[in-house]
């Protein structure tokens, strides 16, 4: 039985190894914020992370995430108060919803890396994510509003740091 | 709105049926009950909730929960029917809670007599239903607080959850009403209509952008779609579908292979008696995995059926030649004679308009679960339809619909898909096959190729213009499959104009336009081959989605002929005589709208760039919202569009939440620039081409332009917004395209090859 560390826990999963990750966290540990939308890579709706990068878990399969660390929306934050999170909310950003858990788990692997991104290096990042009801604009408004806010968090915290 | 629609269903008077429901609710089975009279004695050792309304209930902790009746997919309209209820009541938004109801008909929409969502009717219908309603639990609750304080009810002040008695500074809140067991009051239908509701200078929550309820729930991953459905013991389906849309048998299922498929069960051949679907199969596994696995290993042999040459180009060819019958289809509108008008009249044109097959594609792909419990067959899943797909899920299982009990669940995209009930045959066929939970999931092929699809539209237009450049006749044939015929259902239906039988209205809605134009013919022509070839689908505005793509066309073709400004001709047609009185002034002050804020006619554009308008009636005559589109491209010589900017103007009359006003009028917009540019789906051999988001390409981040949107809220009845802003933008596009080029296309999408040819033509 594979193991998998997901969201900071161990979990062994009956599933075979060429299992997509996908569906072993949406029925074996029945972790449902990340999505099915087609199975081929092209949406983005099943979007985690794995060692922190942004990868598609219906492509990904279990043999290929042993021994590393996934983090799927439910472990995003320990209470939804990721900067990201409080942002979508903040901007009304999701109508239908389906996509956004994907959409915002891709959204973190940019801004972990790059905390003060352009527009066209948001939308470059993004693209792969299809938003059937076209919240584009608020997306691209919340990603800048939580990026603004970790700048600003970070900043804070580096004041505060003994010279 | 079709005022047929009213009498859609008679199971509001089925009391067997809800005696039955009640029985149900009260062992605790289902969601959505809590109000009903009769339950509480069972669950009286509990403090009591107070259930002033079917539409919802107040807790002894003082949360309200507001049960929804229409399927919420994006727009938010379980949280607007909470903000209605809330203005009247006057609680607080933070004690504000939302469920989605069961197909219980008592909570069929008050003014169409079923469940079903859509046409952009919910906010427009239900308004005045949950503004009583929410005045209703006020009377009864300030009532119920006169009674404990002993002060006159008509002296107390009610905000924010609490009753006050100002003279005596007592107060008591909903949550110390409802515990002291004294709100009793209930209503008659007669006293509920005789309810004085608020006016709008009293409003204090309609109006105003809350809080989504929905919203938090959407970024944390805790919101239950269908497909997240988990029951105790539950399996999983996956669907073989044929290579045919529609028309094709089983001939035989091998599963030798499918056996050596760890945790396979059992391969279910449909026998679809309700003629949804034809020649499917579901591979049953222990998981969706497995059940994807023995899905590819089966080996089934079809017999293709009758459909299995037609293709795109057939479908076309089929629909000109039934425009071209003098007999053909039947007549929604008949004013004048515009036969006679051309023959005296100094211009006349002609131009042929066409539509691609659309694809809905709702990011969640379709799926339900289905459990057999007892009697009782409980369907889970996200529809919009729940009157109708609950029967679906009836005659799939052999039993009366009055067994079945639909568990709504949040929709991951509806789009018009959801209106359909395909996905309850394969769950529930499957489930009573193996005696287990089954929920089906569709992959994307399973979704594209067999969407209940935006049809193929092939429409002619003729107008004639009198020697001073006045439009004095327009012919408009419209030929199609017809979606709305498919359901069966016959309230749905139109009378024709010639008395030549019912015409689908949802095929042609947004020809009847408000512009003056003497003599009129707007002709409905069912595409039997396309009917039956592609069942078709509402698909986001509907008829308007190809209706407007002519009729604004032409407008703007009419007025290039005359050597009139685009925007000042349909301005001129929009004088308001007769029976467009009203409805032609309010959209010509959307046109308005949206040429100041786009800044139309008023700067010199660079070389290549243009301007295009539109301006449409969506959704129905009778339930239009004014729309109007200025559309600001860049066409290079290769014939390549830009769209750089859409500016959008929309009387809604009232807005019950401007943000969502907005984010709804963006997203339609932009559905129009992707149904105008981006998507297209084709037949061949009988079966849809495109299968995944490579083939048929919606709009992404990247194509996304600027959107500018005005609201106009001039404080007529509030109107619907979730569609209208998608049939706009498509002709507005292709009119700035001829005004950057001088190059007219005809057909959706709109192709760089197609614009280079007629820019050389």
């Amino acid at each position: 039985m594979p193991t998998l560390t997901i969201n900071g826990r161990s979990l062994s999963v009956d599933a075979a190894n060429d299992t997509p990750l996908l569906w072993a966290i949406r029925e074996q540990l029945q972790m449902t914020g990340t999505k099915f939308g087609c199975g081929a890579g092209l949406c983005g709706a099943c979007t985690v992370h794995v060692n922190g990068e942004a990868v598609r878990s219906c492509q990904t399969m279990l043999s290929d995430v042993a021994g590393k660390k996934i983090t799927t929306i439910e472990g995003l934050s320990a209470k939804g108060d990721h900067p990201l999170q409080k942002a979508w909310i903040a901007e009304q950003v999701p109508q239908c919803g389906y996509c956004q858990s994907g959409q915002i788990m891709q959204a973190a692997s940019l801004l972990a890396k790059n905390p003060n991104p352009t527009k066209e290096e948001v939308v470059a990042h993004m693209d792969g994510n299809l938003c059937r009801c076209m919240t584009y604009s608020r997306i691209q408004k919340a990603i800048m509003r939580a990026a603004s806010e970790m700048r600003t968090a970070s900043a804070t915290s580096s004041e505060r740091r003994p010279t | 709105m079709n005022e047929h629609v009213k009498s859609v269903t008679a199971e509001t008077t089925d009391l067997s049926r809800r005696s039955f429901l009640v029985g149900t609710a009260a062992t605790g089975l289902v969601l959505g009950y809590a109000g009903v009279p009769g339950i509480d004695a069972a669950s009286a050792a509990a403090p009591a909730n107070f259930a002033p309304s079917v539409w919802y209930s107040i807790s002894p902790d003082g949360l309200v929960t507001v049960t929804c009746g229409k399927a919420d997919m994006g727009q938010h309209i379980a949280s607007t029917l909470a903000q209605i209820v809330c203005e009247e009541l006057g609680a607080k938004w933070s004690d504000m809670r939302v469920q989605l109801a069961s197909n219980d008909p008592k909570f069929n929409d008050p003014v169409l007599g079923a469940q079903i969502t859509g046409g952009s009717w919910s906010t427009m219908m239900n308004f005045e239903a949950m503004s009583r309603a929410g005045a209703a639990g006020r009377i009864a609750l300030t009532e119920g607080a006169a009674a404990a304080m002993g002060v006159p009810a008509s002296e107390l002040v009610v905000r924010d959850s609490m009753i006050v008695h100002p003279k005596s500074k007592k107060q008591m809140s909903f949550a110390d009403v409802v515990k002291s067991g004294k709100a009793t009051k209930t209503f008659t239908p007669d006293e509920l209509k005789a309810i004085k509701l608020k006016t709008p200078d009293q409003y204090t929550m309609i109006g105003v952008s809350v809080p989504q309820l929905d919203i938090p729930s959407k970024t944390n991953g805790t919101a239950k779609y269908g497909i997240d459905v988990m029951l105790p013991g539950m399996v999983y389906g996956a669907v073989v579908t044929p290579p045919v849309r529609f028309g094709a048998t089983v001939k035989s299922v091998d599963d030798s292979a499918a056996k050596k498929v760890p945790g396979f069960i059992k391969a279910v051949t449909l026998d679809d008696k309700t003629a949804t679907t034809s020649g499917w199969v579901v591979a049953v596994a222990s998981t969706y995995a497995n059940a994807k696995k023995a899905a590819q290993a089966l080996k089934i042999a079809y017999d293709a059926g009758p459909n299995a040459k037609v293709s795109s180009e057939t479908l076309l060819d089929e629909a000109k030649r039934l425009q071209k019958l003098d007999d053909s289809g039947q007549f929604f509108v008949k004013d004048g004679d515009p036969n006679a008008a051309f023959g005296s009249a100094a211009k006349v044109l002609e131009a042929e308009y066409t539509t691609s097959i659309n694809i809905h594609a709702p990011l969640e792909p379709m799926n339900a679960t289905a459990e057999f419990k007892g009697d009782i067959l409980h369907v889970y899943s996200g529809n919009q339809f729940a009157t109708r797909s609950g029967a679906i899920a009836a005659g799939a299982a052999g039993i009366d619909p009055k067994f079945v009990v639909m568990h709504q669940m949040w929709l991951g995209g509806g789009f018009g898909r959801r209106l359909d009930a395909d996905m309850m045959v394969p769950a529930v066929q499957a489930a009573k096959a193996v005696g287990k939970p089954v929920k089906v999931i569709y992959s994307r092929e399973n979704d594209m190729t067999m969407d209940f699809s935006r049809p193929l539209t092939y429409q002619k237009v003729k107008a004639g213009v009198d020697g001073d450049g006045k439009l004095v006749a327009i012919s408009h044939d419209v030929v199609s499959a017809w979606p709305t015929a498919r359901w069966g259902i016959p309230d749905f239906l139109t009378p024709s104009v010639d008395k030549k039988g019912p015409l689908d209205s949802f095929t042609v809605n947004g020809a009847d336009f408000f512009y003056t134009v003497p003599n009129h013919y707007v002709r409905a022509i069912k595409n039997e081959l396309a009917h039956n070839a592609t069942p078709s689908g509402q698909l986001r505005s509907v008829a308007p989605g190809w209706t407007f793509w002519a009729v604004e066309s032409m407008i703007d073709e009419i007025a290039a002929a005359t050597g009139k400004d685009p925007a000042q001709f349909r301005i001129s047609l929009l004088d308001g005589a007769g029976k467009n009185d009203g409805g032609a002034q309010r959209l010509r002050n959307t046109l308005l709208a949206a040429m100041g804020l786009s800044g139309y006619g008023t700067r010199q554009l660079p070389k290549g760039e243009g301007m295009g308008v539109a301006c449409v009636s969506s959704q129905e005559r009778a339930s239009a919202s004014w729309t109007a589109c200025v559309a600001h491209v860049a066409v290079a010589p290769s014939g390549a569009v830009t769209v750089k900017k859409l500016t959008v103007a929309t009387d809604v009359g009232t807005q019950v939440h401007p943000d969502n006003i907005r984010a709804q009028v963006e997203g339609a917009a932009l559905w129009g620039l992707s149904l105008a540019m981006y998507e297209k789906a084709t037949l061949k051999d009988g079966g849809i081409e495109q299968t995944n988001f490579d083939g048929y390409t919606p709009l992404r981040m990247s194509q996304t332009p600027e959107v500018a949107i005005a609201v106009i809220a001039n404080g007529e009845k509030a109107t619907g917004v979730g569609e209208p802003a998608v049939t706009v933008v498509a002709p507005a596009i292709g009119n700035a395209i001829f005004n950057a080029s001088g190059a007219r296309v005809r057909a959706l999408p709109i192709t760089a090859e197609a614009v280079k040819a007629s820019m050389k033509a």
